[in-house]
């Protein structure tokens, strides 16, 4: 059956013939519907300054007044020059994202029944494609709010290098593509908006605390060591904190102690390994997500 | 009805009924939808002929959303078969998407975004060609009457505008069927008729089928032909006025110097039951205009008015279902979706 469709001749002047073909589909057409959810999850983020202002606020507090108030206690155990901010500035500026990343798919559960996304449901573009775009675009708005937060590396004592500048963006970026990617996994089966934010809400701390953003994974009882390294979050923050202390002139013992590296019963993950289980992590629950979104009711 | 566009609606039924074998747009053989042990669509069968507007006319809850969502690949019915621009709607999800538009219940609008952003995104997303794009928006939005506010944002829209900002949305990329779910749901009276007057007016424009749902009976009455549904059953089908006719009889009422006697008279006359009601006589006949010469010609006692009404939508709702048409409680989604309005209000 052809697609293409005339607009009735006889009518009046305003509808002259203009001929509108929608073609079929393609890899261009969804790569264009990629760009449009993506682009759409940025002119959302925009309007919404309130939004990014506000989930700024817990890592300030953490940072700044966790941070200095924690320092005499923890200031005997960290090398001249550096202080308990600087040690957790890495694990701060994770969870600067985790919020923005993982509540960008709450939109889902709220579009489903009202929004957008039943638009674009019963548009001639593939689940995958709404899926990738929407991962992209939480990405994108998260890796913004942390680059944000970047700014502040200063007040932490954090050296503005940009080497390292540029290692943490790209760590961010992967880092909110794998928690939005987490997110959309679960809004593609919760329906409900309350039990989706709860359902965050309860998992997003559990998450910050296990991963080593505040602690040192050295020297950790038996069941949390265990615990902290079945978080994926600890496979991002230890690489950003390699990457920060790199940075810094610190004695080898110190580095030792505060950056350890992740290990699996004394073998030292390699950082290639870290950032790939947390792709491969993201890049499943993506899958995840558009085998979801395939589903019809 | 005022608003039917007579001219156009004539020629549209005489197009569907001189039909020469060609192929329904829509056609729904034994379709039916089960949710766990709720069975909301129970076998229906129906087919809807090239540039009609069919209507789908029931109570909240009878089936009506379910049907539109199967037709429009949003859902899988449990068994039975529907094509919808001469495509599956299970298998050929993506050619059904190309061929309908949609307006759905609640705004699927982008409040943030002016009227034209929203359409160019949806120009995007069903990849309507670049240099078709401005002309073809230009022509929707003059349709509705909204071009000269393209350049504002949906937020300060009005319902009803909203609601024709989306039916021109719907018609963008020249679908060959547009479902209006609802269509007028929770607009004022006023504004309802005018978005009645944009579909009537559309129908002699574009080469369009549309197939629509209301529990509105005054908004059944502009479509050319409707079906009743009711608990997941079509009880009717027909158009309006044959639907009316085929309860087959009028109400009259006359007022008289002696209603015993003229009761009484009636009955052994005519054989006619009559009763006393609204302070009047009473009774049902078919072709009621042509029995009033009768009676005034026949009856011996004197009548002083006579008044004959033809059924209404509703007499054929309440004939075929026994009931009114009522409004289903207000559900956990109702209060979500006031919710979501207020949210959009303050936005």
């Amino acid at each position: 059956m052809a697609t293409e469709v005339a607009i009735a001749p006889e009518a009046d002047a305003l509808a002259e013939q203009i001929r509108v073909a929608v073609p079929e589909g393609g890899y261009r057409h969804d790569l264009r519907a990629v760009s449009i959810v993506w682009r759409r999850e940025l002119i959302r983020f925009r309007t919404d300054r309130l939004r990014a202002v506000t989930a700024l606020i817990q890592p300030i507090l953490f940072l700044f007044v966790l941070g200095t108030g924690l320092s005499s206690l923890a200031g005997g155990s960290m090398p001249p020059g550096v202080s308990f901010k600087t040690f957790i500035y890495p694990g701060v500026l994770a969870m600067s994202v985790l919020f923005t990343a993982i509540f960008s798919a709450a939109s889902i559960v709220w579009d489903r029944e009202f929004g957008f996304l039943r638009e674009i449901l019963v548009a001639p573009v593939s689940r995958a494609s709404i899926v990738i775009g929407k991962c992209l675009g939480g990405a994108t708005i998260a890796t913004f709010q942390g680059i944000v937060f970047l700014i502040l590396a200063g007040f932490a004592d954090v050296p503005y290098n940009p080497v390292l500048i540029v290692t943490l963006i790209g760590e961010l970026l992967l880092l909110s593509f794998t928690l939005t990617a987490f997110g959309v996994m679960m809004a593609a089966r919760i329906k409900q908006f309350q039990a989706f934010m709860a359902l965050t809400q309860m998992l997003v701390m559990p998450l910050f605390f296990l991963s080593g953003a505040l602690y040192p994974l050295t020297g950790l009882p038996a069941w949390l060591s265990v615990l902290t390294r079945i978080d994926p979050l600890t496979y991002v923050v230890g690489p950003m904190r390699h990457a920060v202390f790199s940075h810094l002139s610190i004695a080898a013992p110190f580095d030792q102690r505060l950056a350890p590296g992740i290990t699996w019963g004394g073998w030292l993950v390699p950082l290639w390994l870290s950032i790939g289980i947390v792709a491969i992590m993201g890049l499943g629950m993506m899958a995840v997500a558009i085998a979801e979104f395939r589903k019809t009711e | 009805m005022a608003l039917h566009t007579s001219a156009g609606a004539r020629t549209v039924a005489g197009l569907a009924g001189s039909g020469s074998g060609r192929q329904p747009v829509i056609a729904v053989a034994g379709l039916t939808k089960r949710y766990g042990e709720v069975e909301a669509v129970r076998g229906i069968d129906f087919e809807v002929a090239r540039g009609e507007t069919f209507g789908f006319l029931g109570p909240n809850g009878a089936g009506k959303t379910t049907t539109i969502k199967i037709l429009c690949t949003l859902a899988n019915a449990t068994s039975g078969t529907a094509s919808v621009a001469g495509h599956d709607a299970a298998r050929e999800r993506d050619a059904v998407r190309r061929n309908i538009g949609l307006v759905f219940q609640d705004t699927t609008l982008d409040t943030y975004l002016t009227a034209e952003q929203n359409l160019r995104f949806h120009a995007e997303l069903y990849g309507v060609p670049k240099a078709a794009v401005a002309p073809r928006m230009r022509q929707v939005m003059d349709m509705v009457g909204l071009w000269d506010r393209k350049d504002h944002l949906v937020s300060t829209f009005s319902g009803g505008m909203q609601r024709r900002l989306e039916i021109a949305r719907g018609l963008l990329h020249a679908p060959h069927v547009l479902f209006l779910d609802e269509p007028t749901v929770g607009l004022d009276p006023q504004t309802r008729s005018s978005i009645w007057q944009y579909i009537n007016e559309l129908k002699g424009r574009e080469d369009i089928t549309i197939f629509l749902t209301t529990h509105y009976m005054d908004e059944a009455e502009n479509c050319d032909r409707i079906a009743i549904i009711d608990h997941g059953k079509i009880v009717a089908i027909d158009t309006p006025e044959a639907l009316k006719a085929g309860i087959g009889m009028d109400r009259v009422q006359i007022h008289t110097a002696d209603d015993p006697a003229a009761i009484a008279a009636l009955a052994e006359k005519f054989g006619i039951e009559a009763v006393t009601r609204e302070g009047a006589v009473t009774f049902s006949v078919a072709a009621g205009e042509q029995f009033v010469p009768r009676l005034f010609a026949e009856f011996s006692v004197p009548i002083r008015s006579v008044s004959v009404s033809r059924p209404s939508l509703d007499d054929v709702f309440m004939s075929y279902t026994g009931t009114t048409i009522r409004d289903a409680e207000a559900s956990g989604t109702d209060a979500m979706r006031q919710m979501a309005a207020r949210f959009r209000g303050r936005r």
